[in-house]
């Protein structure tokens, strides 16, 4: 059964999925198999998704590593570390 | 928030900022530090993009200032952080803080920008003449916030 999560993406992860956001309906239990379930779509979603340790993560707004769990309705959000300052 | 947590300004934006406002708004009770941070003129650099994640931006920034607002007796901080287009030599982010004495003023002061660069979430995408790059993060930047043991 799946649960459908809104995914939020920035920077060059944007850019190769190709979109800021969606929902995303998938039997993903955490962050790291929603994340692999989004490789499997293949195309910039591949690319984006090809390696994880590039990639950092936020649930519902507060950064999480990727064994996080997730819920439906929760907002996940993909991104490269940041760079602010 | 307690009641004796100080005045806490915070503004995500778009806007220039005048540093000898933000300097002003922040009191005269003893001690008032400041870092303010510009683009920087590289060559070949155009401008850089900033972007970031509004809602998180927001909270993450509300947490560190209620941080600093913890550890240091604040009278008042201050936190400006531009987003969009900027050319090198323009302003990006101001962090303001006032204490009654000056370490807590300067320590306050430099958590508060160094979490700033390794905790919120934003991006900066180079603007160059033969094409743009999204800005790598620092390995130094996180070994600058870690000193403040957490």
């Amino acid at each position: 059964m799946g649960r459908a999560v809104n995914v939020l993406y920035f920077a060059w992860v944007r850019q190769k999925t190709g979109t800021s956001g969606e929902t995303v309906e998938a039997d993903a239990a955490t962050v790291r198999a929603l994340a692999e379930h989004l490789r499997a779509r293949g195309g910039g979603y591949a690319e984006a998704f090809a390696d994880l340790a590039r990639l950092r993560a936020a649930v519902n707004q507060e950064h999480v590593p990727f064994d996080a769990a997730i819920a439906a309705d929760d907002e996940i959000a993909f991104f490269p570390p940041v760079t602010g300052g | 928030m307690s009641a004796a947590m100080s005045r806490a300004a915070i503004r995500i934006g778009p806007e220039d900022f005048d540093p000898a406002a933000e300097l002003a708004a922040l009191g005269s009770a003893g001690a008032v530090a400041s870092f303010t941070g510009h683009v920087r003129a590289e060559p070949g650099l155009v401008a850089l993009a900033l972007e970031h994640y509004p809602a998180m931006t927001a909270r993450e920034i509300a947490r560190h200032a209620e941080e600093a607002q913890a550890r240091w007796p604040l009278l008042a901080l201050r936190i400006v952080h531009r987003v969009g287009r900027l050319e090198p030599g323009a302003r990006i982010v101001f962090v303001g803080t006032a204490s009654r004495h000056r370490r807590a003023a300067f320590e306050a002061c430099e958590f508060l920008i160094d979490y700033l660069k390794i905790r919120a979430p934003f991006w900066k995408l180079e603007e160059r003449g033969d094409g743009n790059r999204w800005v790598e993060a620092k390995e130094s930047d996180d070994a600058a916030a870690q000193r403040w043991g957490r």
